[in-house]
């Protein structure tokens, strides 16, 4: 019988450092039940199979908690509109088809060849204007000095969001990504902390919106705003309030983590940082191998919406199912000596922008700002050392470093 | 088991894209012996989806359509000069220009070209014209951007659909002419052909179904000026493209003691060239349009695709195998296909042929983006997505597997009722 709890392992923060020992556990069997009732799927395979199953379902999150107040007015007219939004107009990457299709549609139609083009360039400089101000540093943080900076201000110029504004999302962004975290919907403290974060941070959008009509510039806040894609309405009010949250969350609490695992698992491979600052041009590899050898998402729970059967278990309608992306990384039935750090393998089909109906939107984005992230730190770096163990965030599913401090003997 | 260390002859005949990946697999596989690709057309190989999409609208050039090489070929190039036949005997193959080529390995890939108008005095009328080659393409894309009164489509298959759908992109007049009672109707069924046909009316193509084409009439001069259709009544146009579907290039083999006819070159299970008598000749394969192959998804009933997915994988089978690897298992690939119809994105697995069933899986034709499952006896056997292929993968898996028709239930977006239709095949 296998161990019910792997799951709670995972999620301990005591193995945030290492789960993989645990990963490997879990992959004896390709779709175990644990004691909660929730089904970890952990092979290339199963992961592969469930990914794409029309039965399994998004729509995770439970309806809106939020509890009266006494006030007649906030209890009687403002939570009713509020859990309107947050339970019916929920972001897409908690829905399903149709209503997931059309709203990733609209979102797509932004993304403009031209725009992404812009980013690419403005991303490269953003790097190199990120590390100057380092310059003459013994020490760097790639966390708060890059990791962090770099795709706020991406995504907060591709939206268009004002530049003085950015700060506040550090703040929201960093809270309302803990609700992928599995055990924060459990957390009445988390969800309140949650709710109101995201009321703040829909007022705030609300307006920018507005501004954004009257207003519209060359941006995608803009054009989400005013236009619409062929064959697709205008995206309503409340949908594009939480489809602006999701894209400016999703934009950088991910993109962070792989920079920085990308950084901490280059230190560890130093043949592999020598060969990147010789050959720049490795960097795309490198970081798509970090997505199979230590994704920044490591896993995204999805739910039954009928029985599934699979390699000899019947998961029940209703239950919640754990794809561990990052258990699949290192199939060794999916890849030759999976434990070991290899960009140049052909066998990559890693799962680190997740797949099928969901698959990252800001895949492209994340792509370059990782890739100028890499270059530049291998080539500009001198000497770099791990300055300590680096202490991790709290979150299992977005898992990453706290903080990536190296020991430098300068920045070229 | 490794390729034989002598120095040999490898020659594969056909230079499109199964031809190309073909020789490519040889290499890959560890032969070094002297390769020598034969190819009627004059180009290095190309890719052809685009001709029927990009090209017409002219977002891309014809010429521009060069396949990358993946693999350094090191190989000898005879373009622009057709195989005319083959010797097993003496192992050589003829050329067009009197010459011959000896071989110990030989891959034939000779694909399809367009079937002609069956009258061949109208058929080559001024503006009459079929789509195969790139300079079919490129000829086509003149004759739109010169602007034209109205373009007649003459067959409803994936090739007319595409070419009636560039026509409307472009803002042309273009008439459609199906025998069937809707378009697609061979691969689709009616049912889901009509919904594709619908799509057509609506952005503008003149569709006439049920009815043919009887005979193309000129100007006197020779160029045509009417279409005129059976049971009378007729089209003014100046521009007709014949999309009659494609034929195979096996006449070559007439005198080669192959099991070569018009439906294709029969290969046994492993992919190696069938003699009339069923024996395999084990010096050739053949891949691509060209090959008919029994298909272990198919109860090994013979199939010859005309799909570019297949083209690739089973030339790199073909490849492999020419090179001295043995397959652990028969080649068996899941056919797919796609097409791209007024900016709707047309996928389909596996085989639809004799599918006594079809069900609207999820989505819905109404909303114009829906998946839809071909069932057989009790099995699924193909899957079609219009505009909805994220979804398409997991009846794959359902397709390959053969699990039972009707399938998954509990699917998002799913239709409640989930019934099974007909699908109305001619």
């Amino acid at each position: 019988m296998a161990d019910a709890t792997l799951l709670d392992q995972v999620k301990d923060p005591k193995n945030r450092a290492d789960p993989y020992p645990i990963f490997a556990r879990l992959r004896a069997n390709p779709v175990s039940r644990q004691h909660d009732g929730t089904y970890v799927a952990a092979t290339h395979a199963a992961v592969a199979s469930l990914i794409s199953d029309p039965r399994i379902s998004s729509e995770t999150l439970p309806p809106a908690k939020r509890p009266l107040t006494g006030n007649p007015f906030t209890d009687w007219v403002v939570k009713p509109i509020r859990e309107h939004i947050t339970d019916t107009h929920r972001p897409f990457i908690f829905r399903d088809p149709p209503d997931h299709d059309a709203l990733r549609a609209s979102v797509m139609h932004q993304f403009t060849r031209e725009r992404v083009q812009a980013m690419r360039k403005r991303s490269d400089r953003l790097v190199a204007d990120l590390l100057n101000e380092k310059c003459g540093a013994r020490e760097i943080d790639i966390v708060d000095d890059l990791a962090y900076p770099l795709p706020v201000t991406v995504i907060c110029e591709l939206f268009g969001v004002p530049r003085e504004d950015e700060p506040k999302f550090h703040g929201w962004a960093t809270q309302l990504a803990t609700a992928l975290e599995p055990d924060s919907l459990d957390d009445d403290a988390v969800r309140a902390k949650n709710s109101r974060c995201f009321d703040a941070i829909s007022a705030y959008m609300a307006e920018l919106i507005a501004e954004k009509r009257r207003h519209p510039v060359d941006d995608m806040l803009s054009g989400l705003a005013n236009e619409s894609a062929p064959g697709i309405g205008r995206m309503g009010q409340y949908d594009l309030i939480a489809t602006s949250i999701l894209m400016l969350v999703a934009g950088h609490e991910t993109t962070v983590n792989l920079i920085a695992n990308s950084v901490l698992t280059l230190m560890r491979h130093p043949e592999a940082l020598e060969r990147l600052r010789a050959e720049p041009g490795w960097a795309p590899r490198v970081l798509e191998e970090v997505q199979r050898f230590d994704p920044p998402v490591q896993f995204r729970t999805r739910k039954a919406l009928a029985e599934i059967e699979i390699d000899g278990i019947t998961i029940p309608e209703g239950a919640p199912v754990v794809l561990l992306f990052a258990a699949a990384g290192r199939d060794p039935e999916a890849y030759a000596e999976p434990d070991r750090f290899d960009p140049d393998r052909h066998d990559n089909r890693h799962f680190g922008f997740g797949g099928s109906l969901h698959y990252c939107v800001g895949a492209p984005l994340a792509r370059f700002e990782t890739e100028a992230a890499l270059a530049a730190l291998a080539g500009r770096l001198r000497n770099p050392r791990l300055a300590g163990t680096p202490p991790y965030r709290p979150g299992a599913a977005l898992r990453g470093p706290q903080h990536l401090r190296l020991a430098i003997d300068g920045i070229a | 088991m490794s390729a034989a260390a002598s120095p040999d002859r490898a020659v594969v005949v056909g230079s499109g894209l199964a031809g190309l990946r073909g020789a490519e697999a040889m290499r890959r596989a560890g032969f070094t012996g002297s390769l020598t690709l034969v190819g009627a057309e004059a180009h290095r190989p190309y890719d052809r989806p685009p001709l029927s999409k990009h090209v017409l609208t002219g977002a891309v050039a014809a010429d521009a359509t060069t396949l990358p090489s993946l693999v350094p070929l090191e190989a000898e190039w005879r373009l622009g000069t057709a195989a005319t036949g083959l010797d097993r005997k003496n192992a050589r193959v003829h050329l067009a220009d009197g010459s011959s080529l000896p071989y110990d390995r030989l891959l034939i890939a000779t694909g399809t070209r367009a079937r002609a108008w069956p009258n061949p005095h109208e058929g080559r009328l001024a503006g009459v014209h079929t789509l195969r080659s790139r300079e079919d393409a490129a000829a086509l894309r003149g004759a739109l951007a010169a602007g034209q009164r109205r373009v007649l489509v003459i067959g409803g298959g994936f090739i007319g659909c595409e070419m009636a759908s560039a026509c409307a992109a472009l803002g042309i007049p273009v008439t459609l002419v199906e025998p069937s009672a809707t378009p697609l109707a061979r691969v689709l069924g009616t049912h889901l052909g009509d919904v594709i046909g619908a799509m057509h009316a609506a952005r503008g193509v003149e569709m006439r179904c049920g009815t043919e084409v009887e005979w193309l009439e000129d100007d006197g001069r020779g160029r045509v000026v009417r279409a005129h259709l059976a049971g009378g009544g007729h089209v003014e146009t100046d521009l007709v493209v014949v999309a009659l579907g494609a034929v195979r290039n096996t006449e070559w083999l007439a005198d080669s003691g192959l099991g070569a006819d018009a439906g294709g070159l029969d290969c046994d299970a492993d992919g190696h060239a069938l003699d009339s008598e069923g024996r395999a000749d084990t010096r050739i394969a053949a891949a691509g349009d060209v090959a008919r192959f029994p298909h272990p998804l198919y109860d090994g009933r013979r199939v010859a695709l005309e799909h570019w997915g297949h083209a690739v994988a089973q030339a790199e089978h073909a490849g492999r195998l020419l090179a001295g690897r043995r397959p652990d298992r028969p080649y068996a690939a899941v056919p797919t296909f796609w097409s791209t119809q007024h900016g709707i994105n047309i996928k389909s697995v596996g085989l639809t042929e004799g599918a006594d069933g079809f069900v609207i899986a999820q989505g819905s034709p109404k909303e114009g983006r829906f998946l839809a499952v071909y069932g057989r006896a009790g099995r699924c056997i193909a899957a079609l997505s219009i505009d909805c292929a994220r979804w398409l993968p997991a009846y794959a898996a359902q397709v390959a597997a053969r699990a039972p028709f009707p399938p998954i239930r509990g699917a998002t977006d799913q239709p409640a009722d989930l019934a099974v239709l007909p699908p109305g095949f001619p």
